[in-house]
């Protein structure tokens, strides 16, 4: 078995498994915690809908605070749509997905797709910059921050590299690209990456508790 | 040559020079070992995992935007005071014991043990920096509220005695004697009598069956006894069946801003059983904003069931009052601005009900520049106010809330928390400011129109 089927086969196939299973431990460890009931008379209704909307709406800046969070905030929005397009638009990818999916999707162009890409690692590397000499963001970070930005920048770097060559064969970039998407999915589940899904747990949970207030949310 | 004492670095953002202070005091309550206080202080931090805290600690993404939004760090640009880290011992901890990698931190030693001194730094953090505002939670891009993990965090840090002492004192002081100044129910009717003489109005007390309980908090039973007066003139003119009671009058609740859950619910459960005991079907709560927290959103859970009677605060209920016309006003003639209290507004809901009461008023109302609901807040909530030595903190944090005042250009400035009226005028003294902080129920029961009826 060379190096390119051990990434296709047996590598991604278990990252695959941690991928899944990490993820469930870690919101069913969530989960199970005692949860005390809230007796206070609401204001409003509050429940699903609520949460649902403050999921969405958190993912927008409130007015007072767009002037001191706008620099960070555009790198954000820049590496995940960036993310998105690279991971769920590229016609490669959509066609290994249909391969166990069985249906496909449009994609975009190549050129438009190196381009997202290539945004989204410049805005990885400012966002990296920022932490490495804001402040706040030197006393708060841990391995977590540093390991998870790794983990996202490596297979975003090695994808790019694929078509640029470098000296080495196709097949041995596409391995190592291969590898370090497993690295992420290995990844993912257990660091702050674990956002990907506790977004949704966390805005929706203080949409739940703020909203039957009549609160700010 | 002289040698500069290098110990205490120079203030360059002091308004005359001056060297920053020496380091902080950290207080101790009780004789016990550091090792007990470690076991406490991560026994009753564990006790506040559930799923709610659990998703917020492990969903941070140290993004350090609540940085910016805390007035803490904006007016000082000192890291520590960025919200999320005042809690990272809480969050250290639910990593280390509760959270679903609880095996591999320890394991691995990925998470270190919290120690005496990392609790005694932290105290600092948790109280004389925090006033529990919530300013943070919504700028949080995840949706975490940072305001109420550090409520939960101080249940830690009083059982293991590591709270300030001021603080632990009013709060004893309170748990002993059913009022943080150790207002007895005697010294409240003395009081009551006085105000009703004084302002010629009728003030009920001790009756049997009523509708309305109101009650009052120690702030403005010792220091603005007028808003007695102004409550009972607003009550009567509604025409309720009314009644302050001695054996439940006392709204503030120092066991919520301590960390003592106990003495939190002793506090609440006095007012539940004396509105119980006369049938009320509405409490109102004074111009006091974290009595607003404490009964109207946790009294209830306190109590352990839905409440068999309604909560409103005194602004909702003369917005109510207004908005029905059970109570008339006159309309003034000149301009107004409105400090939302954090707890009444941003995190308790009721933040449209102070403004149809001015609406009513007829004044030209000036909005703070992000006023209601990212209002600034005072910085003396949260218990800070009651710390002496957060003092110089607090002032320089002040500057933020006379900054959004100053620009409305307004006449006068009102709002509805006795504790951030307080926190106004000892600013005001300490900057010789200009702005006196009125209160809002005192402008409307002075405001009042003869019932014709």
């Amino acid at each position: 078995m060379d190096l390119l089927e051990f990434a296709k086969g047996p590598a991604l196939q278990v990252a695959a498994y941690i991928l899944v299973a990490g993820s469930i431990w870690r919101i069913v460890g969530i989960l199970l915690l005692k949860e005390k009931p809230d007796y206070s008379e609401p204001r409003q209704s509050g429940g699903l809908l609520a949460a649902l909307k403050v999921i969405y709406t958190r993912s927008f800046t409130a007015s007072p605070f767009k002037a001191a969070t706008m620099y960070p905030k555009m790198l954000a929005y820049v590496m995940h749509l960036g993310l998105f397009a690279v991971v769920l638009l590229f016609v490669p990818h959509i066609m290994f997905f249909e391969g166990f999916l069985g249906f496909e999707w449009p994609g975009l162009p190549n050129s438009v797709i190196f381009f997202l890409g290539v945004a989204a690692v410049v805005a990885g590397i400012a966002l990296l910059v920022r932490r490495l000499t804001n402040p706040v963001l030197r006393l708060i970070s841990n391995f977590d921050d540093y390991f998870s930005w790794f983990a996202t920048l490596f297979p975003l770097v090695t994808g790019l590299l694929i078509p640029v060559r470098i000296g080495f064969h196709y097949e041995t970039l596409l391995a190592i690209h291969i590898l370090s998407v497993a690295l992420l999915m290995i990844w993912l589940p257990f660091g702050k990456l674990g956002h990907t899904f506790l977004v949704f747990i966390t805005r929706g949970t203080t949409g739940m508790v703020f909203e039957r207030r009549g609160a700010k949310t | 040559m002289t040698t500069v004492d290098g110990r205490h670095e120079i203030d360059r953002e002091a308004e005359r020079l001056a060297y920053k202070p020496p380091e902080i005091r950290h207080d101790k309550q009780g004789d016990m070992p550091d090792e007990e206080r470690i076991n406490q202080a991560m026994h009753h931090f564990v006790k506040n995992f559930n799923t709610q805290t659990a998703s917020y600690l492990d969903g941070c993404l140290h993004c350090g935007m609540c940085a910016d939004a805390c007035h803490f760090h904006v007016r000082t640009d000192d890291p520590r005071y960025t919200p999320i880290w005042k809690i990272e011992l809480f969050k250290r901890t639910y990593k280390r014991q509760v959270g679903p990698f609880a095996f591999f931190y320890r394991l691995f030693g990925l998470k270190r043990h919290v120690t005496i001194k990392d609790l005694e730094e932290w105290q600092h953090l948790l109280y004389d920096s925090c006033t529990v505002c919530g300013r943070c939670s919504l700028v949080c891009p995840m949706g975490i509220d940072i305001a109420g993990l550090v409520s939960m965090a101080r249940h830690g840090m009083f059982k293991a005695g590591l709270i300030p002492h001021e603080l632990h004192e009013v709060a004893k002081t309170s748990a002993e004697t059913g009022s943080p100044l150790g207002i007895s129910p005697d010294k409240f009717e003395e009081r009551v009598e006085w105000m009703a003489d004084e302002h010629d109005v009728e003030i009920p007390m001790d009756v049997e069956k009523a509708d309305v309980l109101a009650v009052m908090s120690s702030i403005e039973i010792n220091k603005y006894p007028q808003s007695i007066a102004a409550t009972a003139k607003i009550l009567n003119a509604s025409g309720e069946t009314w009644t302050f009671r001695k054996d439940g009058f006392e709204a503030t609740n120092f066991g919520m801003l301590s960390g003592n859950p106990d003495w939190q619910k002793a506090a609440s459960m006095q007012l539940i059983n004396a509105a119980i005991k006369i049938g009320a079907k509405t409490l109102v709560l004074p111009e006091c904003g974290h009595a607003y927290m404490a009964l109207r959103w946790m009294g209830a859970n306190m109590y352990g069931k839905p409440l068999p009677f309604k909560v409103m605060h005194i602004s909702e209920y003369m917005a109510d009052a207004l908005n029905t016309g059970k109570i008339k006003v006159k309309k003034l003639n000149k301009s107004v601005t409105y400090h939302d209290p954090c707890q009444v507004s941003r995190r308790g809901g009721a933040t449209q009900a102070a403004r149809d009461v001015i609406k009513h008023l007829g004044v030209d109302f000036r909005e703070m520049e992000y006023g209601g609901d990212y209002n600034w807040c005072c910085g003396g909530g949260g218990g800070v106010v009651t710390i002496k030595r957060a003092d110089p903190l607090r002032h320089r944090v002040f500057k933020l809330k006379m900054d959004q005042v100053e620009k409305t250009e307004a006449d006068e400035v009102l709002s509805s928390c006795a504790n951030c009226r307080q926190s106004f005028d000892d600013s005001q003294a300490h900057f010789n400011w200009d702005y006196t902080m009125g209160s809002l129920m005192e402008t409307v029961a002075e405001n009042l129109e003869e019932r014709t009826s």
